[in-house]
């Protein structure tokens, strides 16, 4: 009988095992931070410096004050063609005068690219490196492509969903959600290793952290 | 004696372990021309390679450095990552079956290849399924190991790759010399011309400057992200608990080709699996760090299977063997597949510095490559395969071992395989690392430079810490006794220290040829 790749390649894993001799099972240590809490301001404080440092553009306001912020930054950028996901609190674009599309998995990449910008939440955000995650999963946030295709994203974080470290972001996650990664905007070092930014994702990040939430 | 290899193998009987074979011999990216020093003596006549490289280099070396000093747990974070890599090498089997299973449930194919030639063969078998003659790429060592995009020409179908530097080296019909930054040994005069002379309908007043090569590049590359159907990736971690997939990368290339095709097809060593999702808040925060001296790369992707109406509605995860379990057989090989391709060791290595990528031969350059690059396709012959000249590729100055993230020994995996190889071949150790290293470094200044730490003593002594046999003028007298290596010195100032000293006087007394010449001019 002819074995599948699967049986061999296995094969050969365990007969590569037993060849030098089954080492001893391993304890991870695990020693470095978990669990980290920082007190707000301190948070608050280290994120921005974090995003700023990679070229993200950062605004503060309140959970009222959302609204007034958001038409200012779209305004900013003069976008008047607005994607957002199916569930962003339609509140958040009640003083922009623009045009606001609903994003739907029906809309083809290529439309995606005739709007000016794309507002959404965030799931969670890590301080410690600048980096705001989101879960593709949850209704707010949306599909990939929606924050991927236009050149401007404006993401809308709450302080509260701001984690420490990288360990304490992870663990709010939910593993198997299409997870996006965001640390500033899309970068290339490929040509002589000088840093330009915009290449393929948005060439522009706005992030507005909502502090008292 | 042969070990059973290739798709035709049979399981004849169960219960006797046979050694896994290597990666194929002639096919692939895992094998150069010419042996390392001729090879390197070429790219050292480069001096605008030699430029572009030193310069690169220092500059992300520097970063490295000041961003793993910003964290406290640096050294906890290594211990960590060290040990779930050994932890993940232990559990190979049962984990890669935990991957399959949970990828499956979540609505993905999973395919096993045996080597290159397998996984090229799957891919343009899947990319033929959908009918599309076309795809775009992410970066990926695995299918540039394989080499996937020749594979995929011969049978009609054409493959973009769509970072910035691998798209630069495609176009210019080249090959990439450094892991994270392949176009390195390019300059901006030179991308321009290619772009110039590669990239239909680009603006003829197009100029030098990054931003708008950047800009030419986006745009040439847009249209193929909205209207190919078929992305091949890589991937840079597998999580055996839930069947996540990530890919760590900068431009948004990497989100384009893994979000907007109908398809995706993934192809992943099979070493790159990790335990559990927990896992990646280690390697989370020492791949980018050692890796691009950043706190955290612009954009990372995670995917698990197919999500309706999100992304591609057909993923295929291909797992590559080729020559990964022949190294896992191996106590250096098991070590060096821990490798997480940072490219860390290659940016502090003296001898990549000055040869760059190409003069290694395959896809994985450097340091790394020196061990990993023998182990995944082995050292055939005496002095005639390419590969056998790898692990003399360096002056084991120590530097690779206390950059990499995950603690891999490389120097004393190097000096490992030098006994390896010269066991077989009869060759002196000794002699060809003298020839390697004088290939690179040709004044004796340089050479001194390089050898900052442990030195020449860790060419020649064992992982005992002893000199089983001195370099010539001295192996009459080391012939017959052992003499305790000098470590974290360089053989140059152990030399000239008042136990070199004493050591080349009884050497002389001994009938050696006293001579005033350092050893690394033969
Ligand atoms: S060996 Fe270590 S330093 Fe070198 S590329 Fe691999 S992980 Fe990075």
């Amino acid at each position: 009988m002819t074995a599948t790749a699967r049986e061999t390649v296995l094969r050969r894993v365990r007969d590569a095992l037993t060849l030098s001799s089954h080492p001893p099972e391993v304890e991870i240590p695990r020693a470095y931070r978990t669990g980290r809490t920082l007190p707000d301001e301190e948070r608050l404080a280290l994120f921005v410096d974090r995003l700023l440092d990679y070229k993200g553009r950062v605004h503060r306001c309140t959970a009222d004050g959302t609204a007034a912020v958001l038409a200012e930054v779209l305004h900013g950028h003069r976008a008047r063609r607005v994607g957002v996901p199916a569930g962003l609190d339609p509140a958040w674009l009640a003083a922009f005068d623009g045009e606001v599309v609903t994003d739907s998995p029906d809309i083809p990449a290529p439309r995606l690219d005739a709007l000016d910008g794309v507002v959404t939440a965030s799931a969670v955000s890590c301080a410690e490196t600048g980096t705001v995650f989101l879960d593709g999963a949850a209704a707010d946030q949306g599909r990939r492509a929606l924050t991927l295709v236009p050149d401007l994203h404006v993401c809308v974080v709450d302080l509260s969903s701001v984690e420490a470290g990288v360990p304490e972001a992870l663990a709010r996650l939910r593993p198997t959600s299409p997870l996006t990664l965001i640390s500033g905007p899309s970068a290339t070092s490929d040509i002589e290793l000088e840093r330009v930014e915009g290449v393929h994702g948005p060439r522009t990040l706005e992030v507005v952290i909502r502090t008292d939430v | 004696m042969s070990s059973p290899t290739g798709p035709s193998t049979r399981n004849t009987f169960l219960g006797m372990p046979a050694v896994p074979p290597r990666s194929p011999y002639g096919t692939g990216h895992l094998r150069g021309e010419r042996a390392f020093p001729e090879a390197a003596q070429d790219e050292l006549g480069n001096e605008q390679l030699r430029r572009n490289l030193g310069r690169a280099t220092h500059s992300i070396r520097a970063k490295r450095l000041a961003l793993t000093g910003e964290l406290p747990d640096w050294e906890q974070l290594r211990d960590a990552g060290s040990a779930i890599k050994t932890d993940t090498m232990n559990r190979l089997p049962e984990l890669l079956e935990q991957l399959e299973q949970k990828v499956t449930e979540h609505g993905g194919t999973v395919h096993w290849a045996r080597d290159g030639v397998e996984a090229n063969e799957i891919v343009a078998r899947l990319v033929k399924n959908t009918g599309s003659d076309e795809v775009i790429k992410v970066k990926s060592m695995a299918t540039q190991e394989t080499g996937l995009n020749e594979h995929l020409a011969s049978e009609g179908i054409t493959a973009h790759e769509t970072d910035l530097a691998e798209l630069i080296v495609q176009l210019a019909d080249d090959r990439p010399s450094h892991i994270l930054v392949p176009a390195i040994h390019r300059n901006r005069d030179e991308i321009r011309e290619i772009f110039l002379k590669e990239i239909p309908g680009i603006d003829p007043g197009l100029d030098t400057v990054p931003a708008h090569l950047a800009a030419a590049a986006r745009a040439y590359l847009r249209e193929k992200f909205m209207t190919t159907r078929v992305a091949v990736s890589g991937a840079n971690f597998g999580i055996a608990e839930t069947g996540t997939l990530s890919v760590v990368e900068s431009e948004g290339n990497g989100r384009m080709c893994l979000t907007l095709p109908e398809t995706l097809i993934t192809v992943m060593g099979i070493e790159k699996v990790l335990p559990r999702f927990q896992d990646l808040e280690v390697f989370l925060q020492l791949l980018p760090r050692s890796s691009t001296g950043e706190r955290m790369n612009p954009y990372t992707s995670m995917w698990t299977g197919v999500t309706p109406g999100d992304g591609p509605q057909d993923f295929h995860l291909v797992l590559l063997d080729n020559g990964r379990t022949a190294a896992l057989a191996d106590r250096i090989g098991r070590e060096a597949l821990h490798c997480i391709r940072c490219s860390a060791c290659l940016n502090v290595c003296p001898v990549y510095e000055r040869t760059g990528g190409h003069a290694y031969g395959s896809t994985y350059p450097g340091p790394i490559g020196a061990v990993l690059t023998p182990q995944l396709a082995g050292m055939h012959g005496a002095g005639d395969d390419p590969n056998s000249s790898l692990p003399y590729a360096s002056s084991l100055c120590g530097a690779c071992f206390d950059a990499c993230p995950v603690k891999i020994d490389i120097p004393s995996l190097l000096v490992e395989l030098r006994h390896q190889h010269t066991e077989e071949s009869g060759s002196t150790a000794e002699g060809l690392a003298m020839k390697a290293a004088a290939a690179v470094m040709k004044r004796p200044k340089l050479f001194t430079a390089a050898q900052k730490a442990a030195g020449l003593g860790r060419v020649l002594a064992g992982r005992d810490g002893t000199l089983s046999r001195l370099p010539a003028p001295f192996d009459g007298w080391s012939d017959s006794r052992d003499t305790p290596a000098p470590p974290k010195q360089s053989f140059r100032s152990w030399l000239a220290s008042p136990e070199g000293a004493a050591t080349m006087r009884a050497a002389a007394a001994e009938g050696a040829p006293h001579t005033d010449d350092a050893p690394e001019a033969p």
